[in-house]
């Protein structure tokens, strides 16, 4: 192995990958049956993380950052005069196998910018991965880009070989896509992800009636929405989403915030900053509209179109929605539970669990683990103490905005000082 | 009745055993201590354990008749945690389990019953986290070896994650802070005791331990991961959040090297 080689390679095609934000390794049902490399049974695992705090779980990289595109969002457009570089398949190949036998990793995430044709780069990823798994017995993670415009023929494929596959919207509404990817039309996106999303439904079905059909995908199917780069709502954005789930059976939507990297006048300027917060909320109502029983419009809607920045999506629901409180938390069912700021799916469980034995009070919440601040002006429980409740919703707001800690608290301060 | 300070061996087996002698007997037990620490209370008895296996099973027997299989795991890593006064605590929370007819297990608003909860948790993470950041270095004899010094003794409960992912290769996890490792050799895993150089280092290849190409593909890792970091998004909080401080000796790619 040429290591000085691989090391430039390595720096230049890891450096472009790494605006994808995708990193999860969970999911998969791929276990070490025979004897081989590498087990992806389990709950993911992140064996390190960045300065930036984000997780590093797979070895992600673009097999090459030539792309015949130009889209004004991404590093490697064609215009952008940048170093480039291009990995062999079995350097690929290699590279993975090295670090997953040193615990460095749990898999790979093999990215690509589109040389010749989508056809062409999405055969060449379809090879790396049937390799690792074919000759070198691999059941490590393997995510796979569907490049937009692939063939069904190619989507087919990649998905015996992938534990997930994804391909990223990046713009959410299509006109900001037209604007800033004239070259790209949305149908070539939404065409692979469909064909993914029929093969995985067909392989379910198959697998019911004959237990040794393939595995297809078996982690399913991600994409990733850019945020801040052509002045969409939230509301757009997460309406998006919501389709994404419902129609495409994601299994995960990622939020990247845009890092400015263009001078071109149709983005922010170089220099602005990342939406970081604002990022942060959207997975909040994420989760919320996963885990937690909330309809999309519950939260978001023509009447209020962005989240509030200073409070968690819940939170600011619940507060539009005093008349539904205060919870009885010893009766309430768990779908209202679910729903109370400062209560999480954890603490949930464990009230409805605790609450079997005793009655709870102040003192058993707060050793349960909720969120006492917040959670306290939502709820009764059996005590005397009660809260005050006759604020307004807006008094109440500020009341708990006083009374708690952000680690945003820096960049809401030129907001904040308005009141 | 006299107050008794129970010794046993340190096992887990001997701590059942502290269990079944304490109901057998019917001690009024104040303290249960592994060997070679001594508190010895005043006006007290103490009584030296023996592990004994048929006992040790008879208690694992009842309880698990009396709890979810996730409780029982729950007392088990609690066990391993090896905190000061641990014993006791898991006494209380098994005296608590047979007093009640009920399954009892997820009661958290029995103190004893929450600590051990916590504790397991703590021992989750520690699990969890040494499978994340144990580092393999490949030696001169075929052999991927890795050096780990958790706060709780995981060593026991990692062995299957790594046994089930690393099928076709021979490793060596070796806990230095109590002197065990787990060697894999291809068939099975046994303990193993041994002495280790001193210059073998966290991280590194010194050559006459480690394959010619170890340190290349440290440095490639290395590589990576200066290359996937995003400078305009850097939080340094958060990242000593997730990877604090005194987990940064096993990470080639935190620890700098020749």
């Amino acid at each position: 192995m040429d290591f000085d080689r691989i090391k430039e390679k390595l720096n230049i095609l890891a450096d472009a990958a790494k605006y994808d934000v995708s990193c999860s390794s969970s999911g998969s049902k791929r276990k070490n049956t025979t004897k081989g490399l590498g087990d992806s049974s389990g709950m993911g695992i992140c064996h390190s993380y960045t300065q930036d705090g984000r997780c590093v779980s797979l070895l992600k990289i673009l097999l090459t950052n030539y792309c015949i595109f130009d889209c004004a969002y991404c590093v490697t457009r064609k215009s952008n005069d940048i170093k480039r570089a291009a990995f062999k398949v079995q350097e690929v190949v290699d590279l993975t196998i090295s670090f997953y036998r040193r615990n460095y990793i749990e898999g790979l995430f093999l990215s690509s910018g589109i040389f010749k044709s989508p056809d062409h780069t999405m055969e060449r990823l379809i090879q790396v991965a049937k390799k690792l798994r074919k000759e070198e017995n691999f059941n490590g993670y393997i995510h796979l880009k569907s490049i937009p415009g692939a063939s069904d023929e190619l989507m087919r494929e990649a998905g015996l070989y992938a534990d997930r596959l994804s391909v990223n919207i990046e713009i959410p509404t299509k006109s900001g896509l037209k604007l800033l990817a004239p070259d790209k039309k949305h149908e070539d996106f939404m065409k692979p992800m469909k064909k993914v999303k029929d093969e995985i439904i067909q392989y379910k079905q198959e697998s019911k009636l004959i237990k040794s059909t393939p595995k297809y995908a078996p982690a399913g199917q991600s994409t990733q929405m850019i945020v801040g780069a052509t002045g969409e709502s939230d509301r757009d954005i997460m309406y998006s989403s919501a389709f994404f789930y419902k129609n495409y059976n994601m299994k995960r939507v990622y939020y990247s915030g845009y890092v400015p990297i263009s001078t071109d006048p149709r983005l922010p300027a170089i220099g602005s900053q990342v939406p970081m917060l604002r990022e942060n909320r959207l997975y909040q109502t994420d989760w919320l509209m996963r885990f937690y029983g909330f309809d999309i419009r519950e939260l978001l809607n023509d009447d209020f179109q962005h989240l509030d920045m200073e409070i968690d999506p819940k939170l600011s629901w619940a507060l539009r929605n005093r008349h539904l409180f205060p919870l009885d938390i010893n009766m309430a069912d768990k779908q209202l539970l679910l729903r109370v700021p400062g209560i999480g799916l954890k603490s949930t469980n464990k009230i409805i669990q605790a609450r079997k034995y005793r009655k709870l009070n102040w003192q058993h919440l707060q050793k349960i683990g909720i969120a006492i601040n917040r959670a306290k002006y939502f709820i009764t429980c059996d005590s005397r103490e009660k809260e005050l409740k006759d604020l307004t919703s807006e008094q109440l707001k500020q009341v708990i905005i006083k009374n708690s800690q952000s680690k945003f608290r820096k960049e809401l301060s030129p907001q904040l000082s308005l009141f | 009745m006299k107050e008794a300070v129970l010794k046993y061996d340190g096992s887990f087996k001997g701590f059942l055993t502290c269990i079944f002698d304490a109901y057998d007997q019917k001690l009024k037990i104040v303290e249960i201590v592994p060997a070679g620490e001594d508190q010895v209370k005043l006006f007290s008895e103490t009584h030296e354990i023996i592990s004994d296996e048929l006992k040790a099973l008879r208690v694992l027997k009842g309880l698990k008749a009396k709890i979810s299989s996730n409780g029982m795991t729950r007392i088990k890593w609690a066990f391993l945690s090896e905190s000061l006064g641990i014993e006791m605590k898991l006494y209380q929370m098994i005296q608590y389990i047979f007093s009640n007819k009920k399954k009892v297990d997820t009661d958290y608003s029995h103190p004893a019953v929450l600590y051990i909860t916590n504790i397991a948790k703590q021992v989750g993470r520690e699990k969890h986290r040494m499978e994340a950041f144990v580092r393999f270095r490949l030696t001169k004899d075929d052999i991927y070896f890795a050096i780990i010094e958790p706060d709780f003794n995981v060593l026991p409960i990692i062995i299957k994650h790594f046994k089930s992912r690393y099928a076709d290769q021979k490793w060596l996890i070796y806990d230095i802070k109590r002197r065990i490792g787990a060697y894999y050799d291809l068939t099975k895993t046994e303990y193993v005791s041994m002495e280790l150089p001193e210059d073998l280092g966290i991280s590194g290849g010194n050559l006459e331990y480690f394959d010619p190409g170890e340190i290349y593909f440290q440095k490639l890792w290395k590589e990576y991961f200066d290359s996937t970091n995003i400078k305009s998004r850097v939080n340094m909080r958060l990242h000593v959040q997730h990877v604090p401080k005194r987990y940064w000796k096993y990470l080639s790619e935190k620890s700098p090297f020749a």
